[in-house]
């Protein structure tokens, strides 16, 4: 058993070792491969082998080894190398039979392995050398296409080219043709030309000989002569000169003087254009100087060349525009001096012009580097903020100078005008309202009392009527009754006569007044007057005078009636006289009461000043 | 333009005299002398015979009337219509005549161009000049009636002579580098003489009053050359019309081409304005220009008017091909004339169809430089 142990394990070890062999040599080439597969399959290397052999199992692990190939053979399908155990505890004991079965079949395996293992690797060889094969007959084609693709590509170019040139060709040929048709053409127009003419001299040649022989033949010739009336004057009324070798020099020396004149006016012409044009060039050379000057007080390095330049330039045309003005001529040197001059500044302005182009497109490629130089973008954005801050300020100034008109303006709206107007004069409008409804309200007033007035003193007369045909039927009685009783009637008489004074001096003065008092109390009215007039500031001194003559008219006599002037009191001297009627009706001299009371209730006013008075 | 009522006229011979009080015209035998004013026929004269040619004289106090077949000149004065001069010029014939710038001399050349016999009105003087060449123009006068150029030809050589027209002295004489003379010219001032070829070369030469030569100018050679030339008023520039439909402008001083005008079918340019006359009456076709017919079979022309319109750019101008292969094609610069202030010039491009006496109707005017 040990030395079989060894032969499987020297099997495995060389399947193991030959697999590795053939892992590890992959790359090699297929007959190579083979032919060690072929020998490492057959004869394994007995000397190597034994080692690895020995090296799974040993005398120390015979069961383990054991048990563990007979897991591997039964994974593999093939049957167990233990007998088929009685009991689970009991140790199993190798079935011989069925290892030496396993190993037959195992070998059978691996016999069919090897040959599979052939066949593919020689099917593997033949496939290699066949895509070698096809790689090069496909590499080989390609090469092929490829050549046979530039030559067709330089064929159609040649091919192209030789069409270009036919068609050129072609050209030419027509070009030459229309030429020979051209020539052919004025050739044959001169030929008919000339054939024309040919034949017209012939013409004329037969008329000639026609003619000369008709002359030859006929004898009687037509006289030539001029039959003329009179002759007629010369043109320029001069006479006729001989011809004489004087005149022919005349003439001569004529046409000589013609031709001189017209030669110096073209002179004259030409200088005068000369002299324009050179004094157009001067202007030209001048402000092209003054154009390129300013340049050398900036400093700038690339225009270092050209400054010098322009300075020496500078320099020497000042000196040429000097000498030029001296001279003033046409000379040669004069006139070379200034085309050279103009010459050298137009092209230093050229170059300058250039450099300022180059300049602006390199700005524009690369952004400033120069501190002088402002880009573009910046430049119009300036110009932008500039502009809107000038539209600003501009509507700024608009509107504040509408505001000013608008203040200024006197006529410019009905609603403004009158409620700015309004608003200086409220106050003053507001007082006058005031006063104003005072004095329309004293007015009615017055109007009121002066209708009461009238309608008082209305009835006043009819009252003084009535009572004075009262007095005159009492004034009998007392007549009559006089007679009999004289001393009382003394005191009657007095206070009566006082009265009748006083009522006929007041009668006298209503009568006299009652015309008076009637336009007034028509005119003015009544004396509701009085109240308003009582109200009202400037009539309060005539109420108080009104009231004092009341008051004097209460206390004292018929005296302090005459006080009653009509200037101050017209109005009051209705009211005053009432009062008298009614006092003197009331037959009360000292009620005060009395007084008022025919008056009516507007008089309160003064009831209330009369108690202040003494 | 408005027309008035048609006169007769025979071949076309219908002349304003220089004063431009008057317009002759003739009809058959007749000389007719019109007021210009009223039309009102203020003279009548009887010729013997179909008049050829009538001249106005210069100071338009006499009317030359040659009659070719007779061999006749007959001179009528307007101060005085008994005047009559008769020149017969008998076995001689006659083939042009013309007057003298002082108007006291008739030029008739003799048949064949044999010789040119100046007849004087003023003296019983005749005088004759050989030789002269048979062509379009070879008489010219300057402007000032001093000088007299005659081209002539002996030996099969062009030559030309300039007279004193005073006591018509031959002052100078001389030949001419040209193959076949065609025409001389002077110049408006009186010093330059232009000369130029036949039309089989193109050749135009310059000589001053002395007969120096002062410039020749050739623009191109072997096709048909120059067709008509003109001087501006101010001798400052010579336009040159060729054959080939384009005018050249010479410059006085250096006598070289300064510019060059073409006259194409169609006009593209915005900036050239184009007038076209469009007449109202509706017998004639549009854009006909049209002489008063001649002869008695024509038919009667209305009064009518014509006004121009301002044709749209572009414009094709009607174009007639004409036969090349005849002599004298009718293509090429056919008539040139400068405005008085020498800005403009016009000229006339080509074909000239005699049908119906309609003339085609295009004038190109051309801004000077």
């Amino acid at each position: 058993m040990g030395d079989w142990m060894t032969v499987t394990d020297r099997g495995l070890s060389s399947e193991s070792k030959t697999i590795s062999q053939y892992t590890s040599e992959i790359k090699m080439s297929p007959s190579s491969l083979y032919s060690q597969q072929v020998l490492c399959s057959s004869i394994p290397l007995s000397k190597n082998v034994h080692s690895f052999f020995s090296a799974f199992c040993t005398e120390d692990n015979i069961e383990q080894s054991i048990s563990y190939l007979d897991q591997e053979l039964t994974t593999f399908g093939f049957p167990s190398l233990y007998e088929e155990s009685k009991g689970k505890e009991t140790k199993r004991e190798l079935n011989i039979v069925a290892v030496l079965n396993c190993m037959n079949e195992l070998l059978v395996l691996q016999r069919k392995n090897l040959l599979a293992q052939e066949n593919v690797e020689t099917q593997n060889l033949k496939l290699g050398s066949d895509m070698d094969h096809l790689q090069s007959c496909y590499s080989k084609l390609k090469e092929q296409l490829e050549t046979s693709r530039r030559e067709m590509i330089g064929l159609q170019e040649r091919d192209r080219q030789l069409q270009c040139k036919n068609r050129s060709l072609h050209q030419l040929l027509k070009n030459e043709k229309d030429e020979v048709q051209k020539l052919q053409n004025i050739i044959a127009s001169r030929a008919t030309q000339y054939n024309h003419d040919m034949k017209r001299k012939e013409r004329e040649y037969n008329k000639l000989k026609e003619r000369l022989h008709q002359l030859v033949m006929n004898k009687k010739d037509k006289k030539i002569a001029m039959d003329i009336l009179n002759y007629v004057g010369r043109a320029d009324g001069k006479r006729g000169s001989w011809r004489t070798g004087k005149t022919e020099a005349r003439n001569e020396d004529e046409m000589y003087k013609i031709l001189l004149n017209d030669y110096e006016y073209r002179q004259k012409q030409i200088l005068m254009e000369n002299a324009e044009l050179k004094k157009v060039l001067q202007q030209m050379k001048k402000e092209m100087i003054s154009l390129l000057s300013p340049q050398k007080k900036k400093p700038r390095e690339r225009v270092d060349d050209s400054t010098g330049t322009v300075i020496s330039d500078v320099e020497e045309d000042a000196g040429e525009l000097s000498r030029e003005s001296m001279w003033d001529l046409s000379c040669e040197t004069v006139r070379e001096q200034l085309t050279n001059s103009i010459r050298k500044q137009w092209r230093i302005l050229k170059s300058h012009v250039e450099k300022l182009d180059n300049q602006v497109s390199k700005v524009h490629l690369e952004g400033f580097n120069d501190e002088d130089v402002i880009s573009r973008q910046d430049h119009e954005q300036e110009t932008e903020k500039l502009e809107l801050e000038i539209q600003q300020c501009k509507e700024m100034i608009k509107t504040q100078q509408q505001l000013l008109q608008q203040q200024l303006a006197t006529a410019c709206d009905d609603d403004t005008t009158s409620l700015l107007r309004d608003c200086y004069l409220l106050e003053e409008k507001e007082r006058l309202k005031e006063e104003w409804s005072l004095f329309k309200e004293q007015k009615k007033n017055f109007e009121r009392e002066r209708r009461s007035f009238t309608e008082a003193a209305i009835r006043l007369g009819l009252e003084r009527k009535a009572f004075e045909e009262e007095r005159a039927s009492w004034l009998k009685q007392q007549f009559l009754n006089m007679t009999t009783f004289d001393h009382q009637n003394s005191e009657n008489v007095k206070l009566f006569s006082a009265f009748s004074g006083s009522s006929d001096w007041d009668n006298l003065i209503v009568h006299s007044r009652q015309p008076q008092k009637k336009p007034h109390s028509v005119s003015n009215g009544s004396p509701v007057c009085m109240s308003k007039l009582t109200k009202s500031l400037p009539a309060s001194p005539s109420t108080s005078d009104f009231c004092q003559t009341r008051s004097c008219v209460s206390e004292h006599s018929s005296i302090n009636v005459l006080n009653i002037t009509p200037e101050e009191i017209k109005p009051n001297q209705v009211g005053g006289e009432c009062t008298n009627q009614k006092w003197s009706v009331a037959s009360r001299p000292g009620s005060q009461e009395g007084c008022y009371s025919g008056c009516s209730l507007t008089y309160t006013n003064s009831h209330v000043e009369k108690d202040d008075l003494p | 333009m408005n027309f008035s009522e048609v006169f007769k006229l025979s071949s076309l011979l219908c002349k304003f005299s220089p004063d431009g009080k008057y317009l002759a015209s003739c009809v058959q035998y007749r000389l007719v002398v019109r007021d210009v004013n009223t039309l009102q026929i203020l003279q009548l004269y009887t010729c013997l015979d179909q008049i050829q040619h009538i001249e106005w004289s210069a100071d338009s106090l006499f009317i030359l009337c040659a009659m070719y077949k007779r061999g006749l000149v007959q001179v009528w004065s307007l101060e005085q219509p008994e005047w009559h001069c008769k020149i017969d010029e008998g076995s001689a014939g006659l083939v042009a005549s013309c007057w003298s710038p002082d108007g006291r001399h008739i030029l008739n050349t003799t048949e064949f161009h044999l010789r040119i016999t100046v007849w004087s009105l003023c003296t019983k003087s005749v005088s004759y000049i050989k030789y002269p060449k048979a062509c379009l123009q070879g008489i010219t006068f300057t402007r000032d009636g001093r000088y007299m150029a005659l081209a002539e030809r002996r030996d099969c050589k062009d030559y030309v002579s300039i007279f004193v027209c005073s006591d018509w002295q031959l002052l100078r004489h001389f030949d001419t580098d040209t193959q076949d003379l065609t025409g001389i010219e002077w110049a408006p001032n009186g010093c330059v003489l232009a000369v130029w070829d036949t039309c089989l070369e193109y050749k135009i030469l310059l000589y001053s009053l002395d007969g120096r030569l002062l410039s020749a100018y050739s623009a191109y050679e072997w096709s048909l050359g120059i067709k008509s030339v003109a001087w501006s008023p101010s001798s400052q520039f010579l336009a040159v019309g060729s054959y080939d439909g384009k005018v050249r402008i010479l410059n006085h001083v250096t006598w070289k081409m300064i510019t060059e005008f073409g006259h194409p079918a169609t006009i593209n340019n915005p900036k050239i304005v184009v007038y076209k006359e469009a007449e109202k009456s509706p017998q004639l076709g549009l854009g006909c220009l049209s002489f008063p017919p001649p002869g008695a079979g024509a038919s009667p022309l209305l009064s009518s008017e014509s006004k121009y319109e301002i044709a749209s750019v572009p414009v094709s101008l009607q174009t007639l091909k004409p036969v090349t292969d005849r002599a004298n094609p009718k293509i090429g610069i056919g008539m040139l004339a400068f405005s008085p202030d020498s800005y403009f010039l016009a000229t006339r491009n080509g074909q000239l169809c005699r049908r119906g006496c309609c003339l085609t109707p295009y004038c190109v005017l051309w801004p000077q430089v």
